[in-house]
């Protein structure tokens, strides 16, 4: 889930030199190298927008994983880990991973043999165009303005670091992206992300480890937690939970259901940002597997984001104070306190360079849902294949153009921003009801689709609007995007029920390969030799990613 | 046609992404190690005593070496990918 990133601090500059500068040189190089090479090999629309559908699972599981692992969330998730301790590993264990298992064991299967481009294609075979249309127009604007916060969000790294000029490090950084993107569609942003996820762990592994010997190995950290601000329920992950007695100040049942199920689901299963990973795969199997493969690096991902932030919490003593430390320079504080030159740069990079490949996975969401599903099935059909292929390159540069202009609305009116990323937070959450009543309850009509998921996104925005005027008062933002989800995801079910009651359903005939339990026959088996081993089985491997989930929470009780 | 396919296959090989995770990771592995060999004395106790640069460029080339290896050992094979295109190409 998006997290919000404003790091304004002025005293967090980074002593980089000139080796800092060519590890980050090399690294951009490498990039457009890759947009380089990558443009020779495309040459459908298929192959810029899906990459060819030709990407094995490991590959495809890692940009999943990717896609989501940006720098606002590294930075957000040791903000979230100073402040509320062990706890965020719910984010994690059971605010990710589960259900990412269900997408790639239950939902990718319907995504990938349908042959759709998107999520918004998807909602047009299963309901109509208009609830295609309705997703696709939303979607498209949230793109944008997520690409312009990754955008803003960045040029305040990029100062507060390197100090750089704002205006200068939003052209320089969305001149990068729209270079790979453009270039090599999918596949180049796809690598980037790739590559990205192994460099920004190569400079947190030395961080956490360094971080964890000043104080003292995990003994002295924890030592050190129960002495400071956040004390011993710093160090636990459910204990307090029944009384909302905790740092988190959740329920235990508001952690499982408004975490684990809403919020976690509607962001996972249905963001096509992520779901585009899975729809690149080469087969069905690697499709499935996708998730599942990025669901066991996520496990691990706490151990290089909550326990620096737990290190910068002792280490830094007005850490989250007033007047001091905002809680997301934890990573950037515990970098200029302990890389020297040569590591710093690695650190440096791999964190701009995971900026970039979330404001690329922005515009490839964008420019796919842009020409195929606003463009192609509303305005022009039955164009040649290279008139698609263009307006994606041009849907790709209109795209950084307006992430730019976001970006310098963003950094005049960043309490706008800050509400949008909230809202964006819990936005999937109604798509998320109409997908799965979609996908269960064949009977459910094209109009519930469309007004369902309408109803839905409104009550979404008014919920959150009304908690911002004053109106519904929630306690804290955190609590109020689990309620405005809540919200969202009864208001769509209960629209979409009386709708389907009211009007005409569509043919089984139309609904094969779609609906649960109506399978298509016509389509082939496209497994590859191998895809029976048990390694590659999805059920087993995702059962397997729930149970180390569960297993690893013993320690953190 | 089989010289576009060969373009193709060449570009298919040549940014292998584990080719390039391996290449890129060789590099700054190379230039850690012979910066952490180096490291003076204030880069050495910024870090807490430990040769991080080092450390992290040896960890960093034996990434890369593996990636590189695991590219040779197992290079793609253009014809089983994209069988979409190729509907003759099954496999059992």
């Amino acid at each position: 889930m998006p997290h919000l990133v404003t790091l304004a601090a002025p005293d967090l500059s980074l002593d980089v030199n000139l080796l800092d500068y060519a590890v980050l040189a090399l690294y951009f190089l490498t990039v457009l190298g890759i947009g380089l090479a990558a443009r020779r090999a495309v040459h459908t629309s298929l192959d810029f927008f899906l990459s060819g559908r030709s990407l094995p699972a490991w590959i495809t599981g890692l940009a999943f994983l990717s896609a989501n692992l940006g720098a606002t969330e590294i930075l957000g998730m040791a903000a979230n880990g100073a402040q509320y301790g062990i706890a965020t590993v719910h984010y994690y264990w059971i605010g990710a991973v589960p259900a990412m298992v269900f997408l790639g064991v239950v939902m990718m299967p319907f995504y990938y043999r349908s042959k759709v481009h998107s999520v918004p294609e998807f909602l047009r075979r299963r309901f109509n165009g208009q609830t295609q249309l309705l997703n696709a127009i939303t979607f498209a604007v949230a793109q944008i303005l997520i690409a312009g916060i990754n955008l803003y969000a960045l040029a305040l790294v990029m100062g507060a670091l390197l100090g750089w000029p704002l205006m200068l490090s939003i052209v320089v950084s969305a001149a990068i992206v729209l270079a790979y993107v453009v270039l090599g569609g999918l596949s180049s942003a796809i690598y980037n992300e790739v590559m990205q996820f192994f460099v920004i762990l190569a400079g947190l592994i030395p961080v956490t480890v360094l971080g964890l010997i000043k104080v003292g190995g995990i003994s002295g950290l924890a030592d050190k937690v129960r002495r400071s601000a956040l004390g011993e329920p710093g160090l636990h992950a459910w204990q307090g939970t029944a009384s909302g007695d905790n740092p988190l100040g959740a329920h235990w049942i508001g952690v499982v259901l408004g975490l684990g199920f809403v919020l976690s689901f509607g962001y996972w299963t249905t963001n096509f940002a992520e779901v585009q990973r899975g729809l690149s795969a080469r087969n069905t199997n690697a499709a499935r597997l996708t998730p599942i493969v990025a669901a066991y690096p996520k496990l691990m991902i706490p151990a290089v984001t909550v326990i620096p932030g737990l290190v910068a919490l002792v280490l830094f003593s007005d850490l989250g104070k007033p007047g001091g430390h905002q809680y997301n320079d934890a990573i950037p504080l515990l970098m200029g306190e302990l890389l020297p030159n040569g590591v710093l740069g690695v650190a440096v990079t791999g964190l701009l360079a995971s900026f970039m490949a979330g404001m690329a996975a922005n515009v490839s969401g964008f420019n796919t849902v842009f020409t195929y599903d606003i463009w192609k099935a509303h305005v022009k059909k039955d164009r040649p294949d290279g008139y698609y292929l263009r307006l994606g390159r041009w849907a790709t540069v209109g795209g950084v153009i307006a992430g730019v202009g976001t970006a310098l609305i963003a950094s005049g009116f960043s309490n706008i921003m800050e509400y949008l990323q909230t809202l964006f937070s819990f936005f999937n959450a109604p798509l998320f009801a109409t997908f799965i009543i979609g996908l269960f309850w064949r009977r459910m009509t094209p109009w519930a689709g469309f007004w369902g998921l309408l109803s839905g996104t409104v009550a979404a925005f008014a919920s959150y609007i009304l908690f911002k005027a004053g109106v519904l008062d929630f306690g804290t933002d955190l609590n109020a995007t689990f309620w405005g989800a809540g919200t969202a995801f009864v208001v769509d079910a209960i629209v979409t029920v009386i709708v389907t009651l009211m009007t005409a359903p569509k043919p089984e005939s139309e609904l094969r390969g779609l609906v649960w339990g109506l399978s298509d026959t016509s389509i082939a088996d496209d497994s590859l030799r191998g895809d029976k081993a048990w390694y590659r089985s999805p059920v087993l491997l995702g059962a397997g990613a729930l149970v180390v989930g569960a297993l690893l929470y013993i320690p953190f009780f | 046609m089989s010289e576009d396919d060969n373009t193709r296959r060449r570009a298919f090989r040549l940014f292998d992404l584990r080719r390039v995770i391996g290449g890129l990771f060789l590099v700054y592995g190379a230039i850690l190690t012979v910066v952490g060999l180096l490291d003076s004395d204030a880069a050495l106790r910024k870090a807490e005593g430990v040769r991080i640069n080092l450390w992290a460029g040896l960890a960093m080339l034996a990434f890369g070496a593996l990636f590189v290896l695991w590219e040779r050992l197992r290079p793609v094979d253009p014809d089983a990918v994209g069988a979409e295109d190729d509907p003759t190409d099954s496999e059992g």
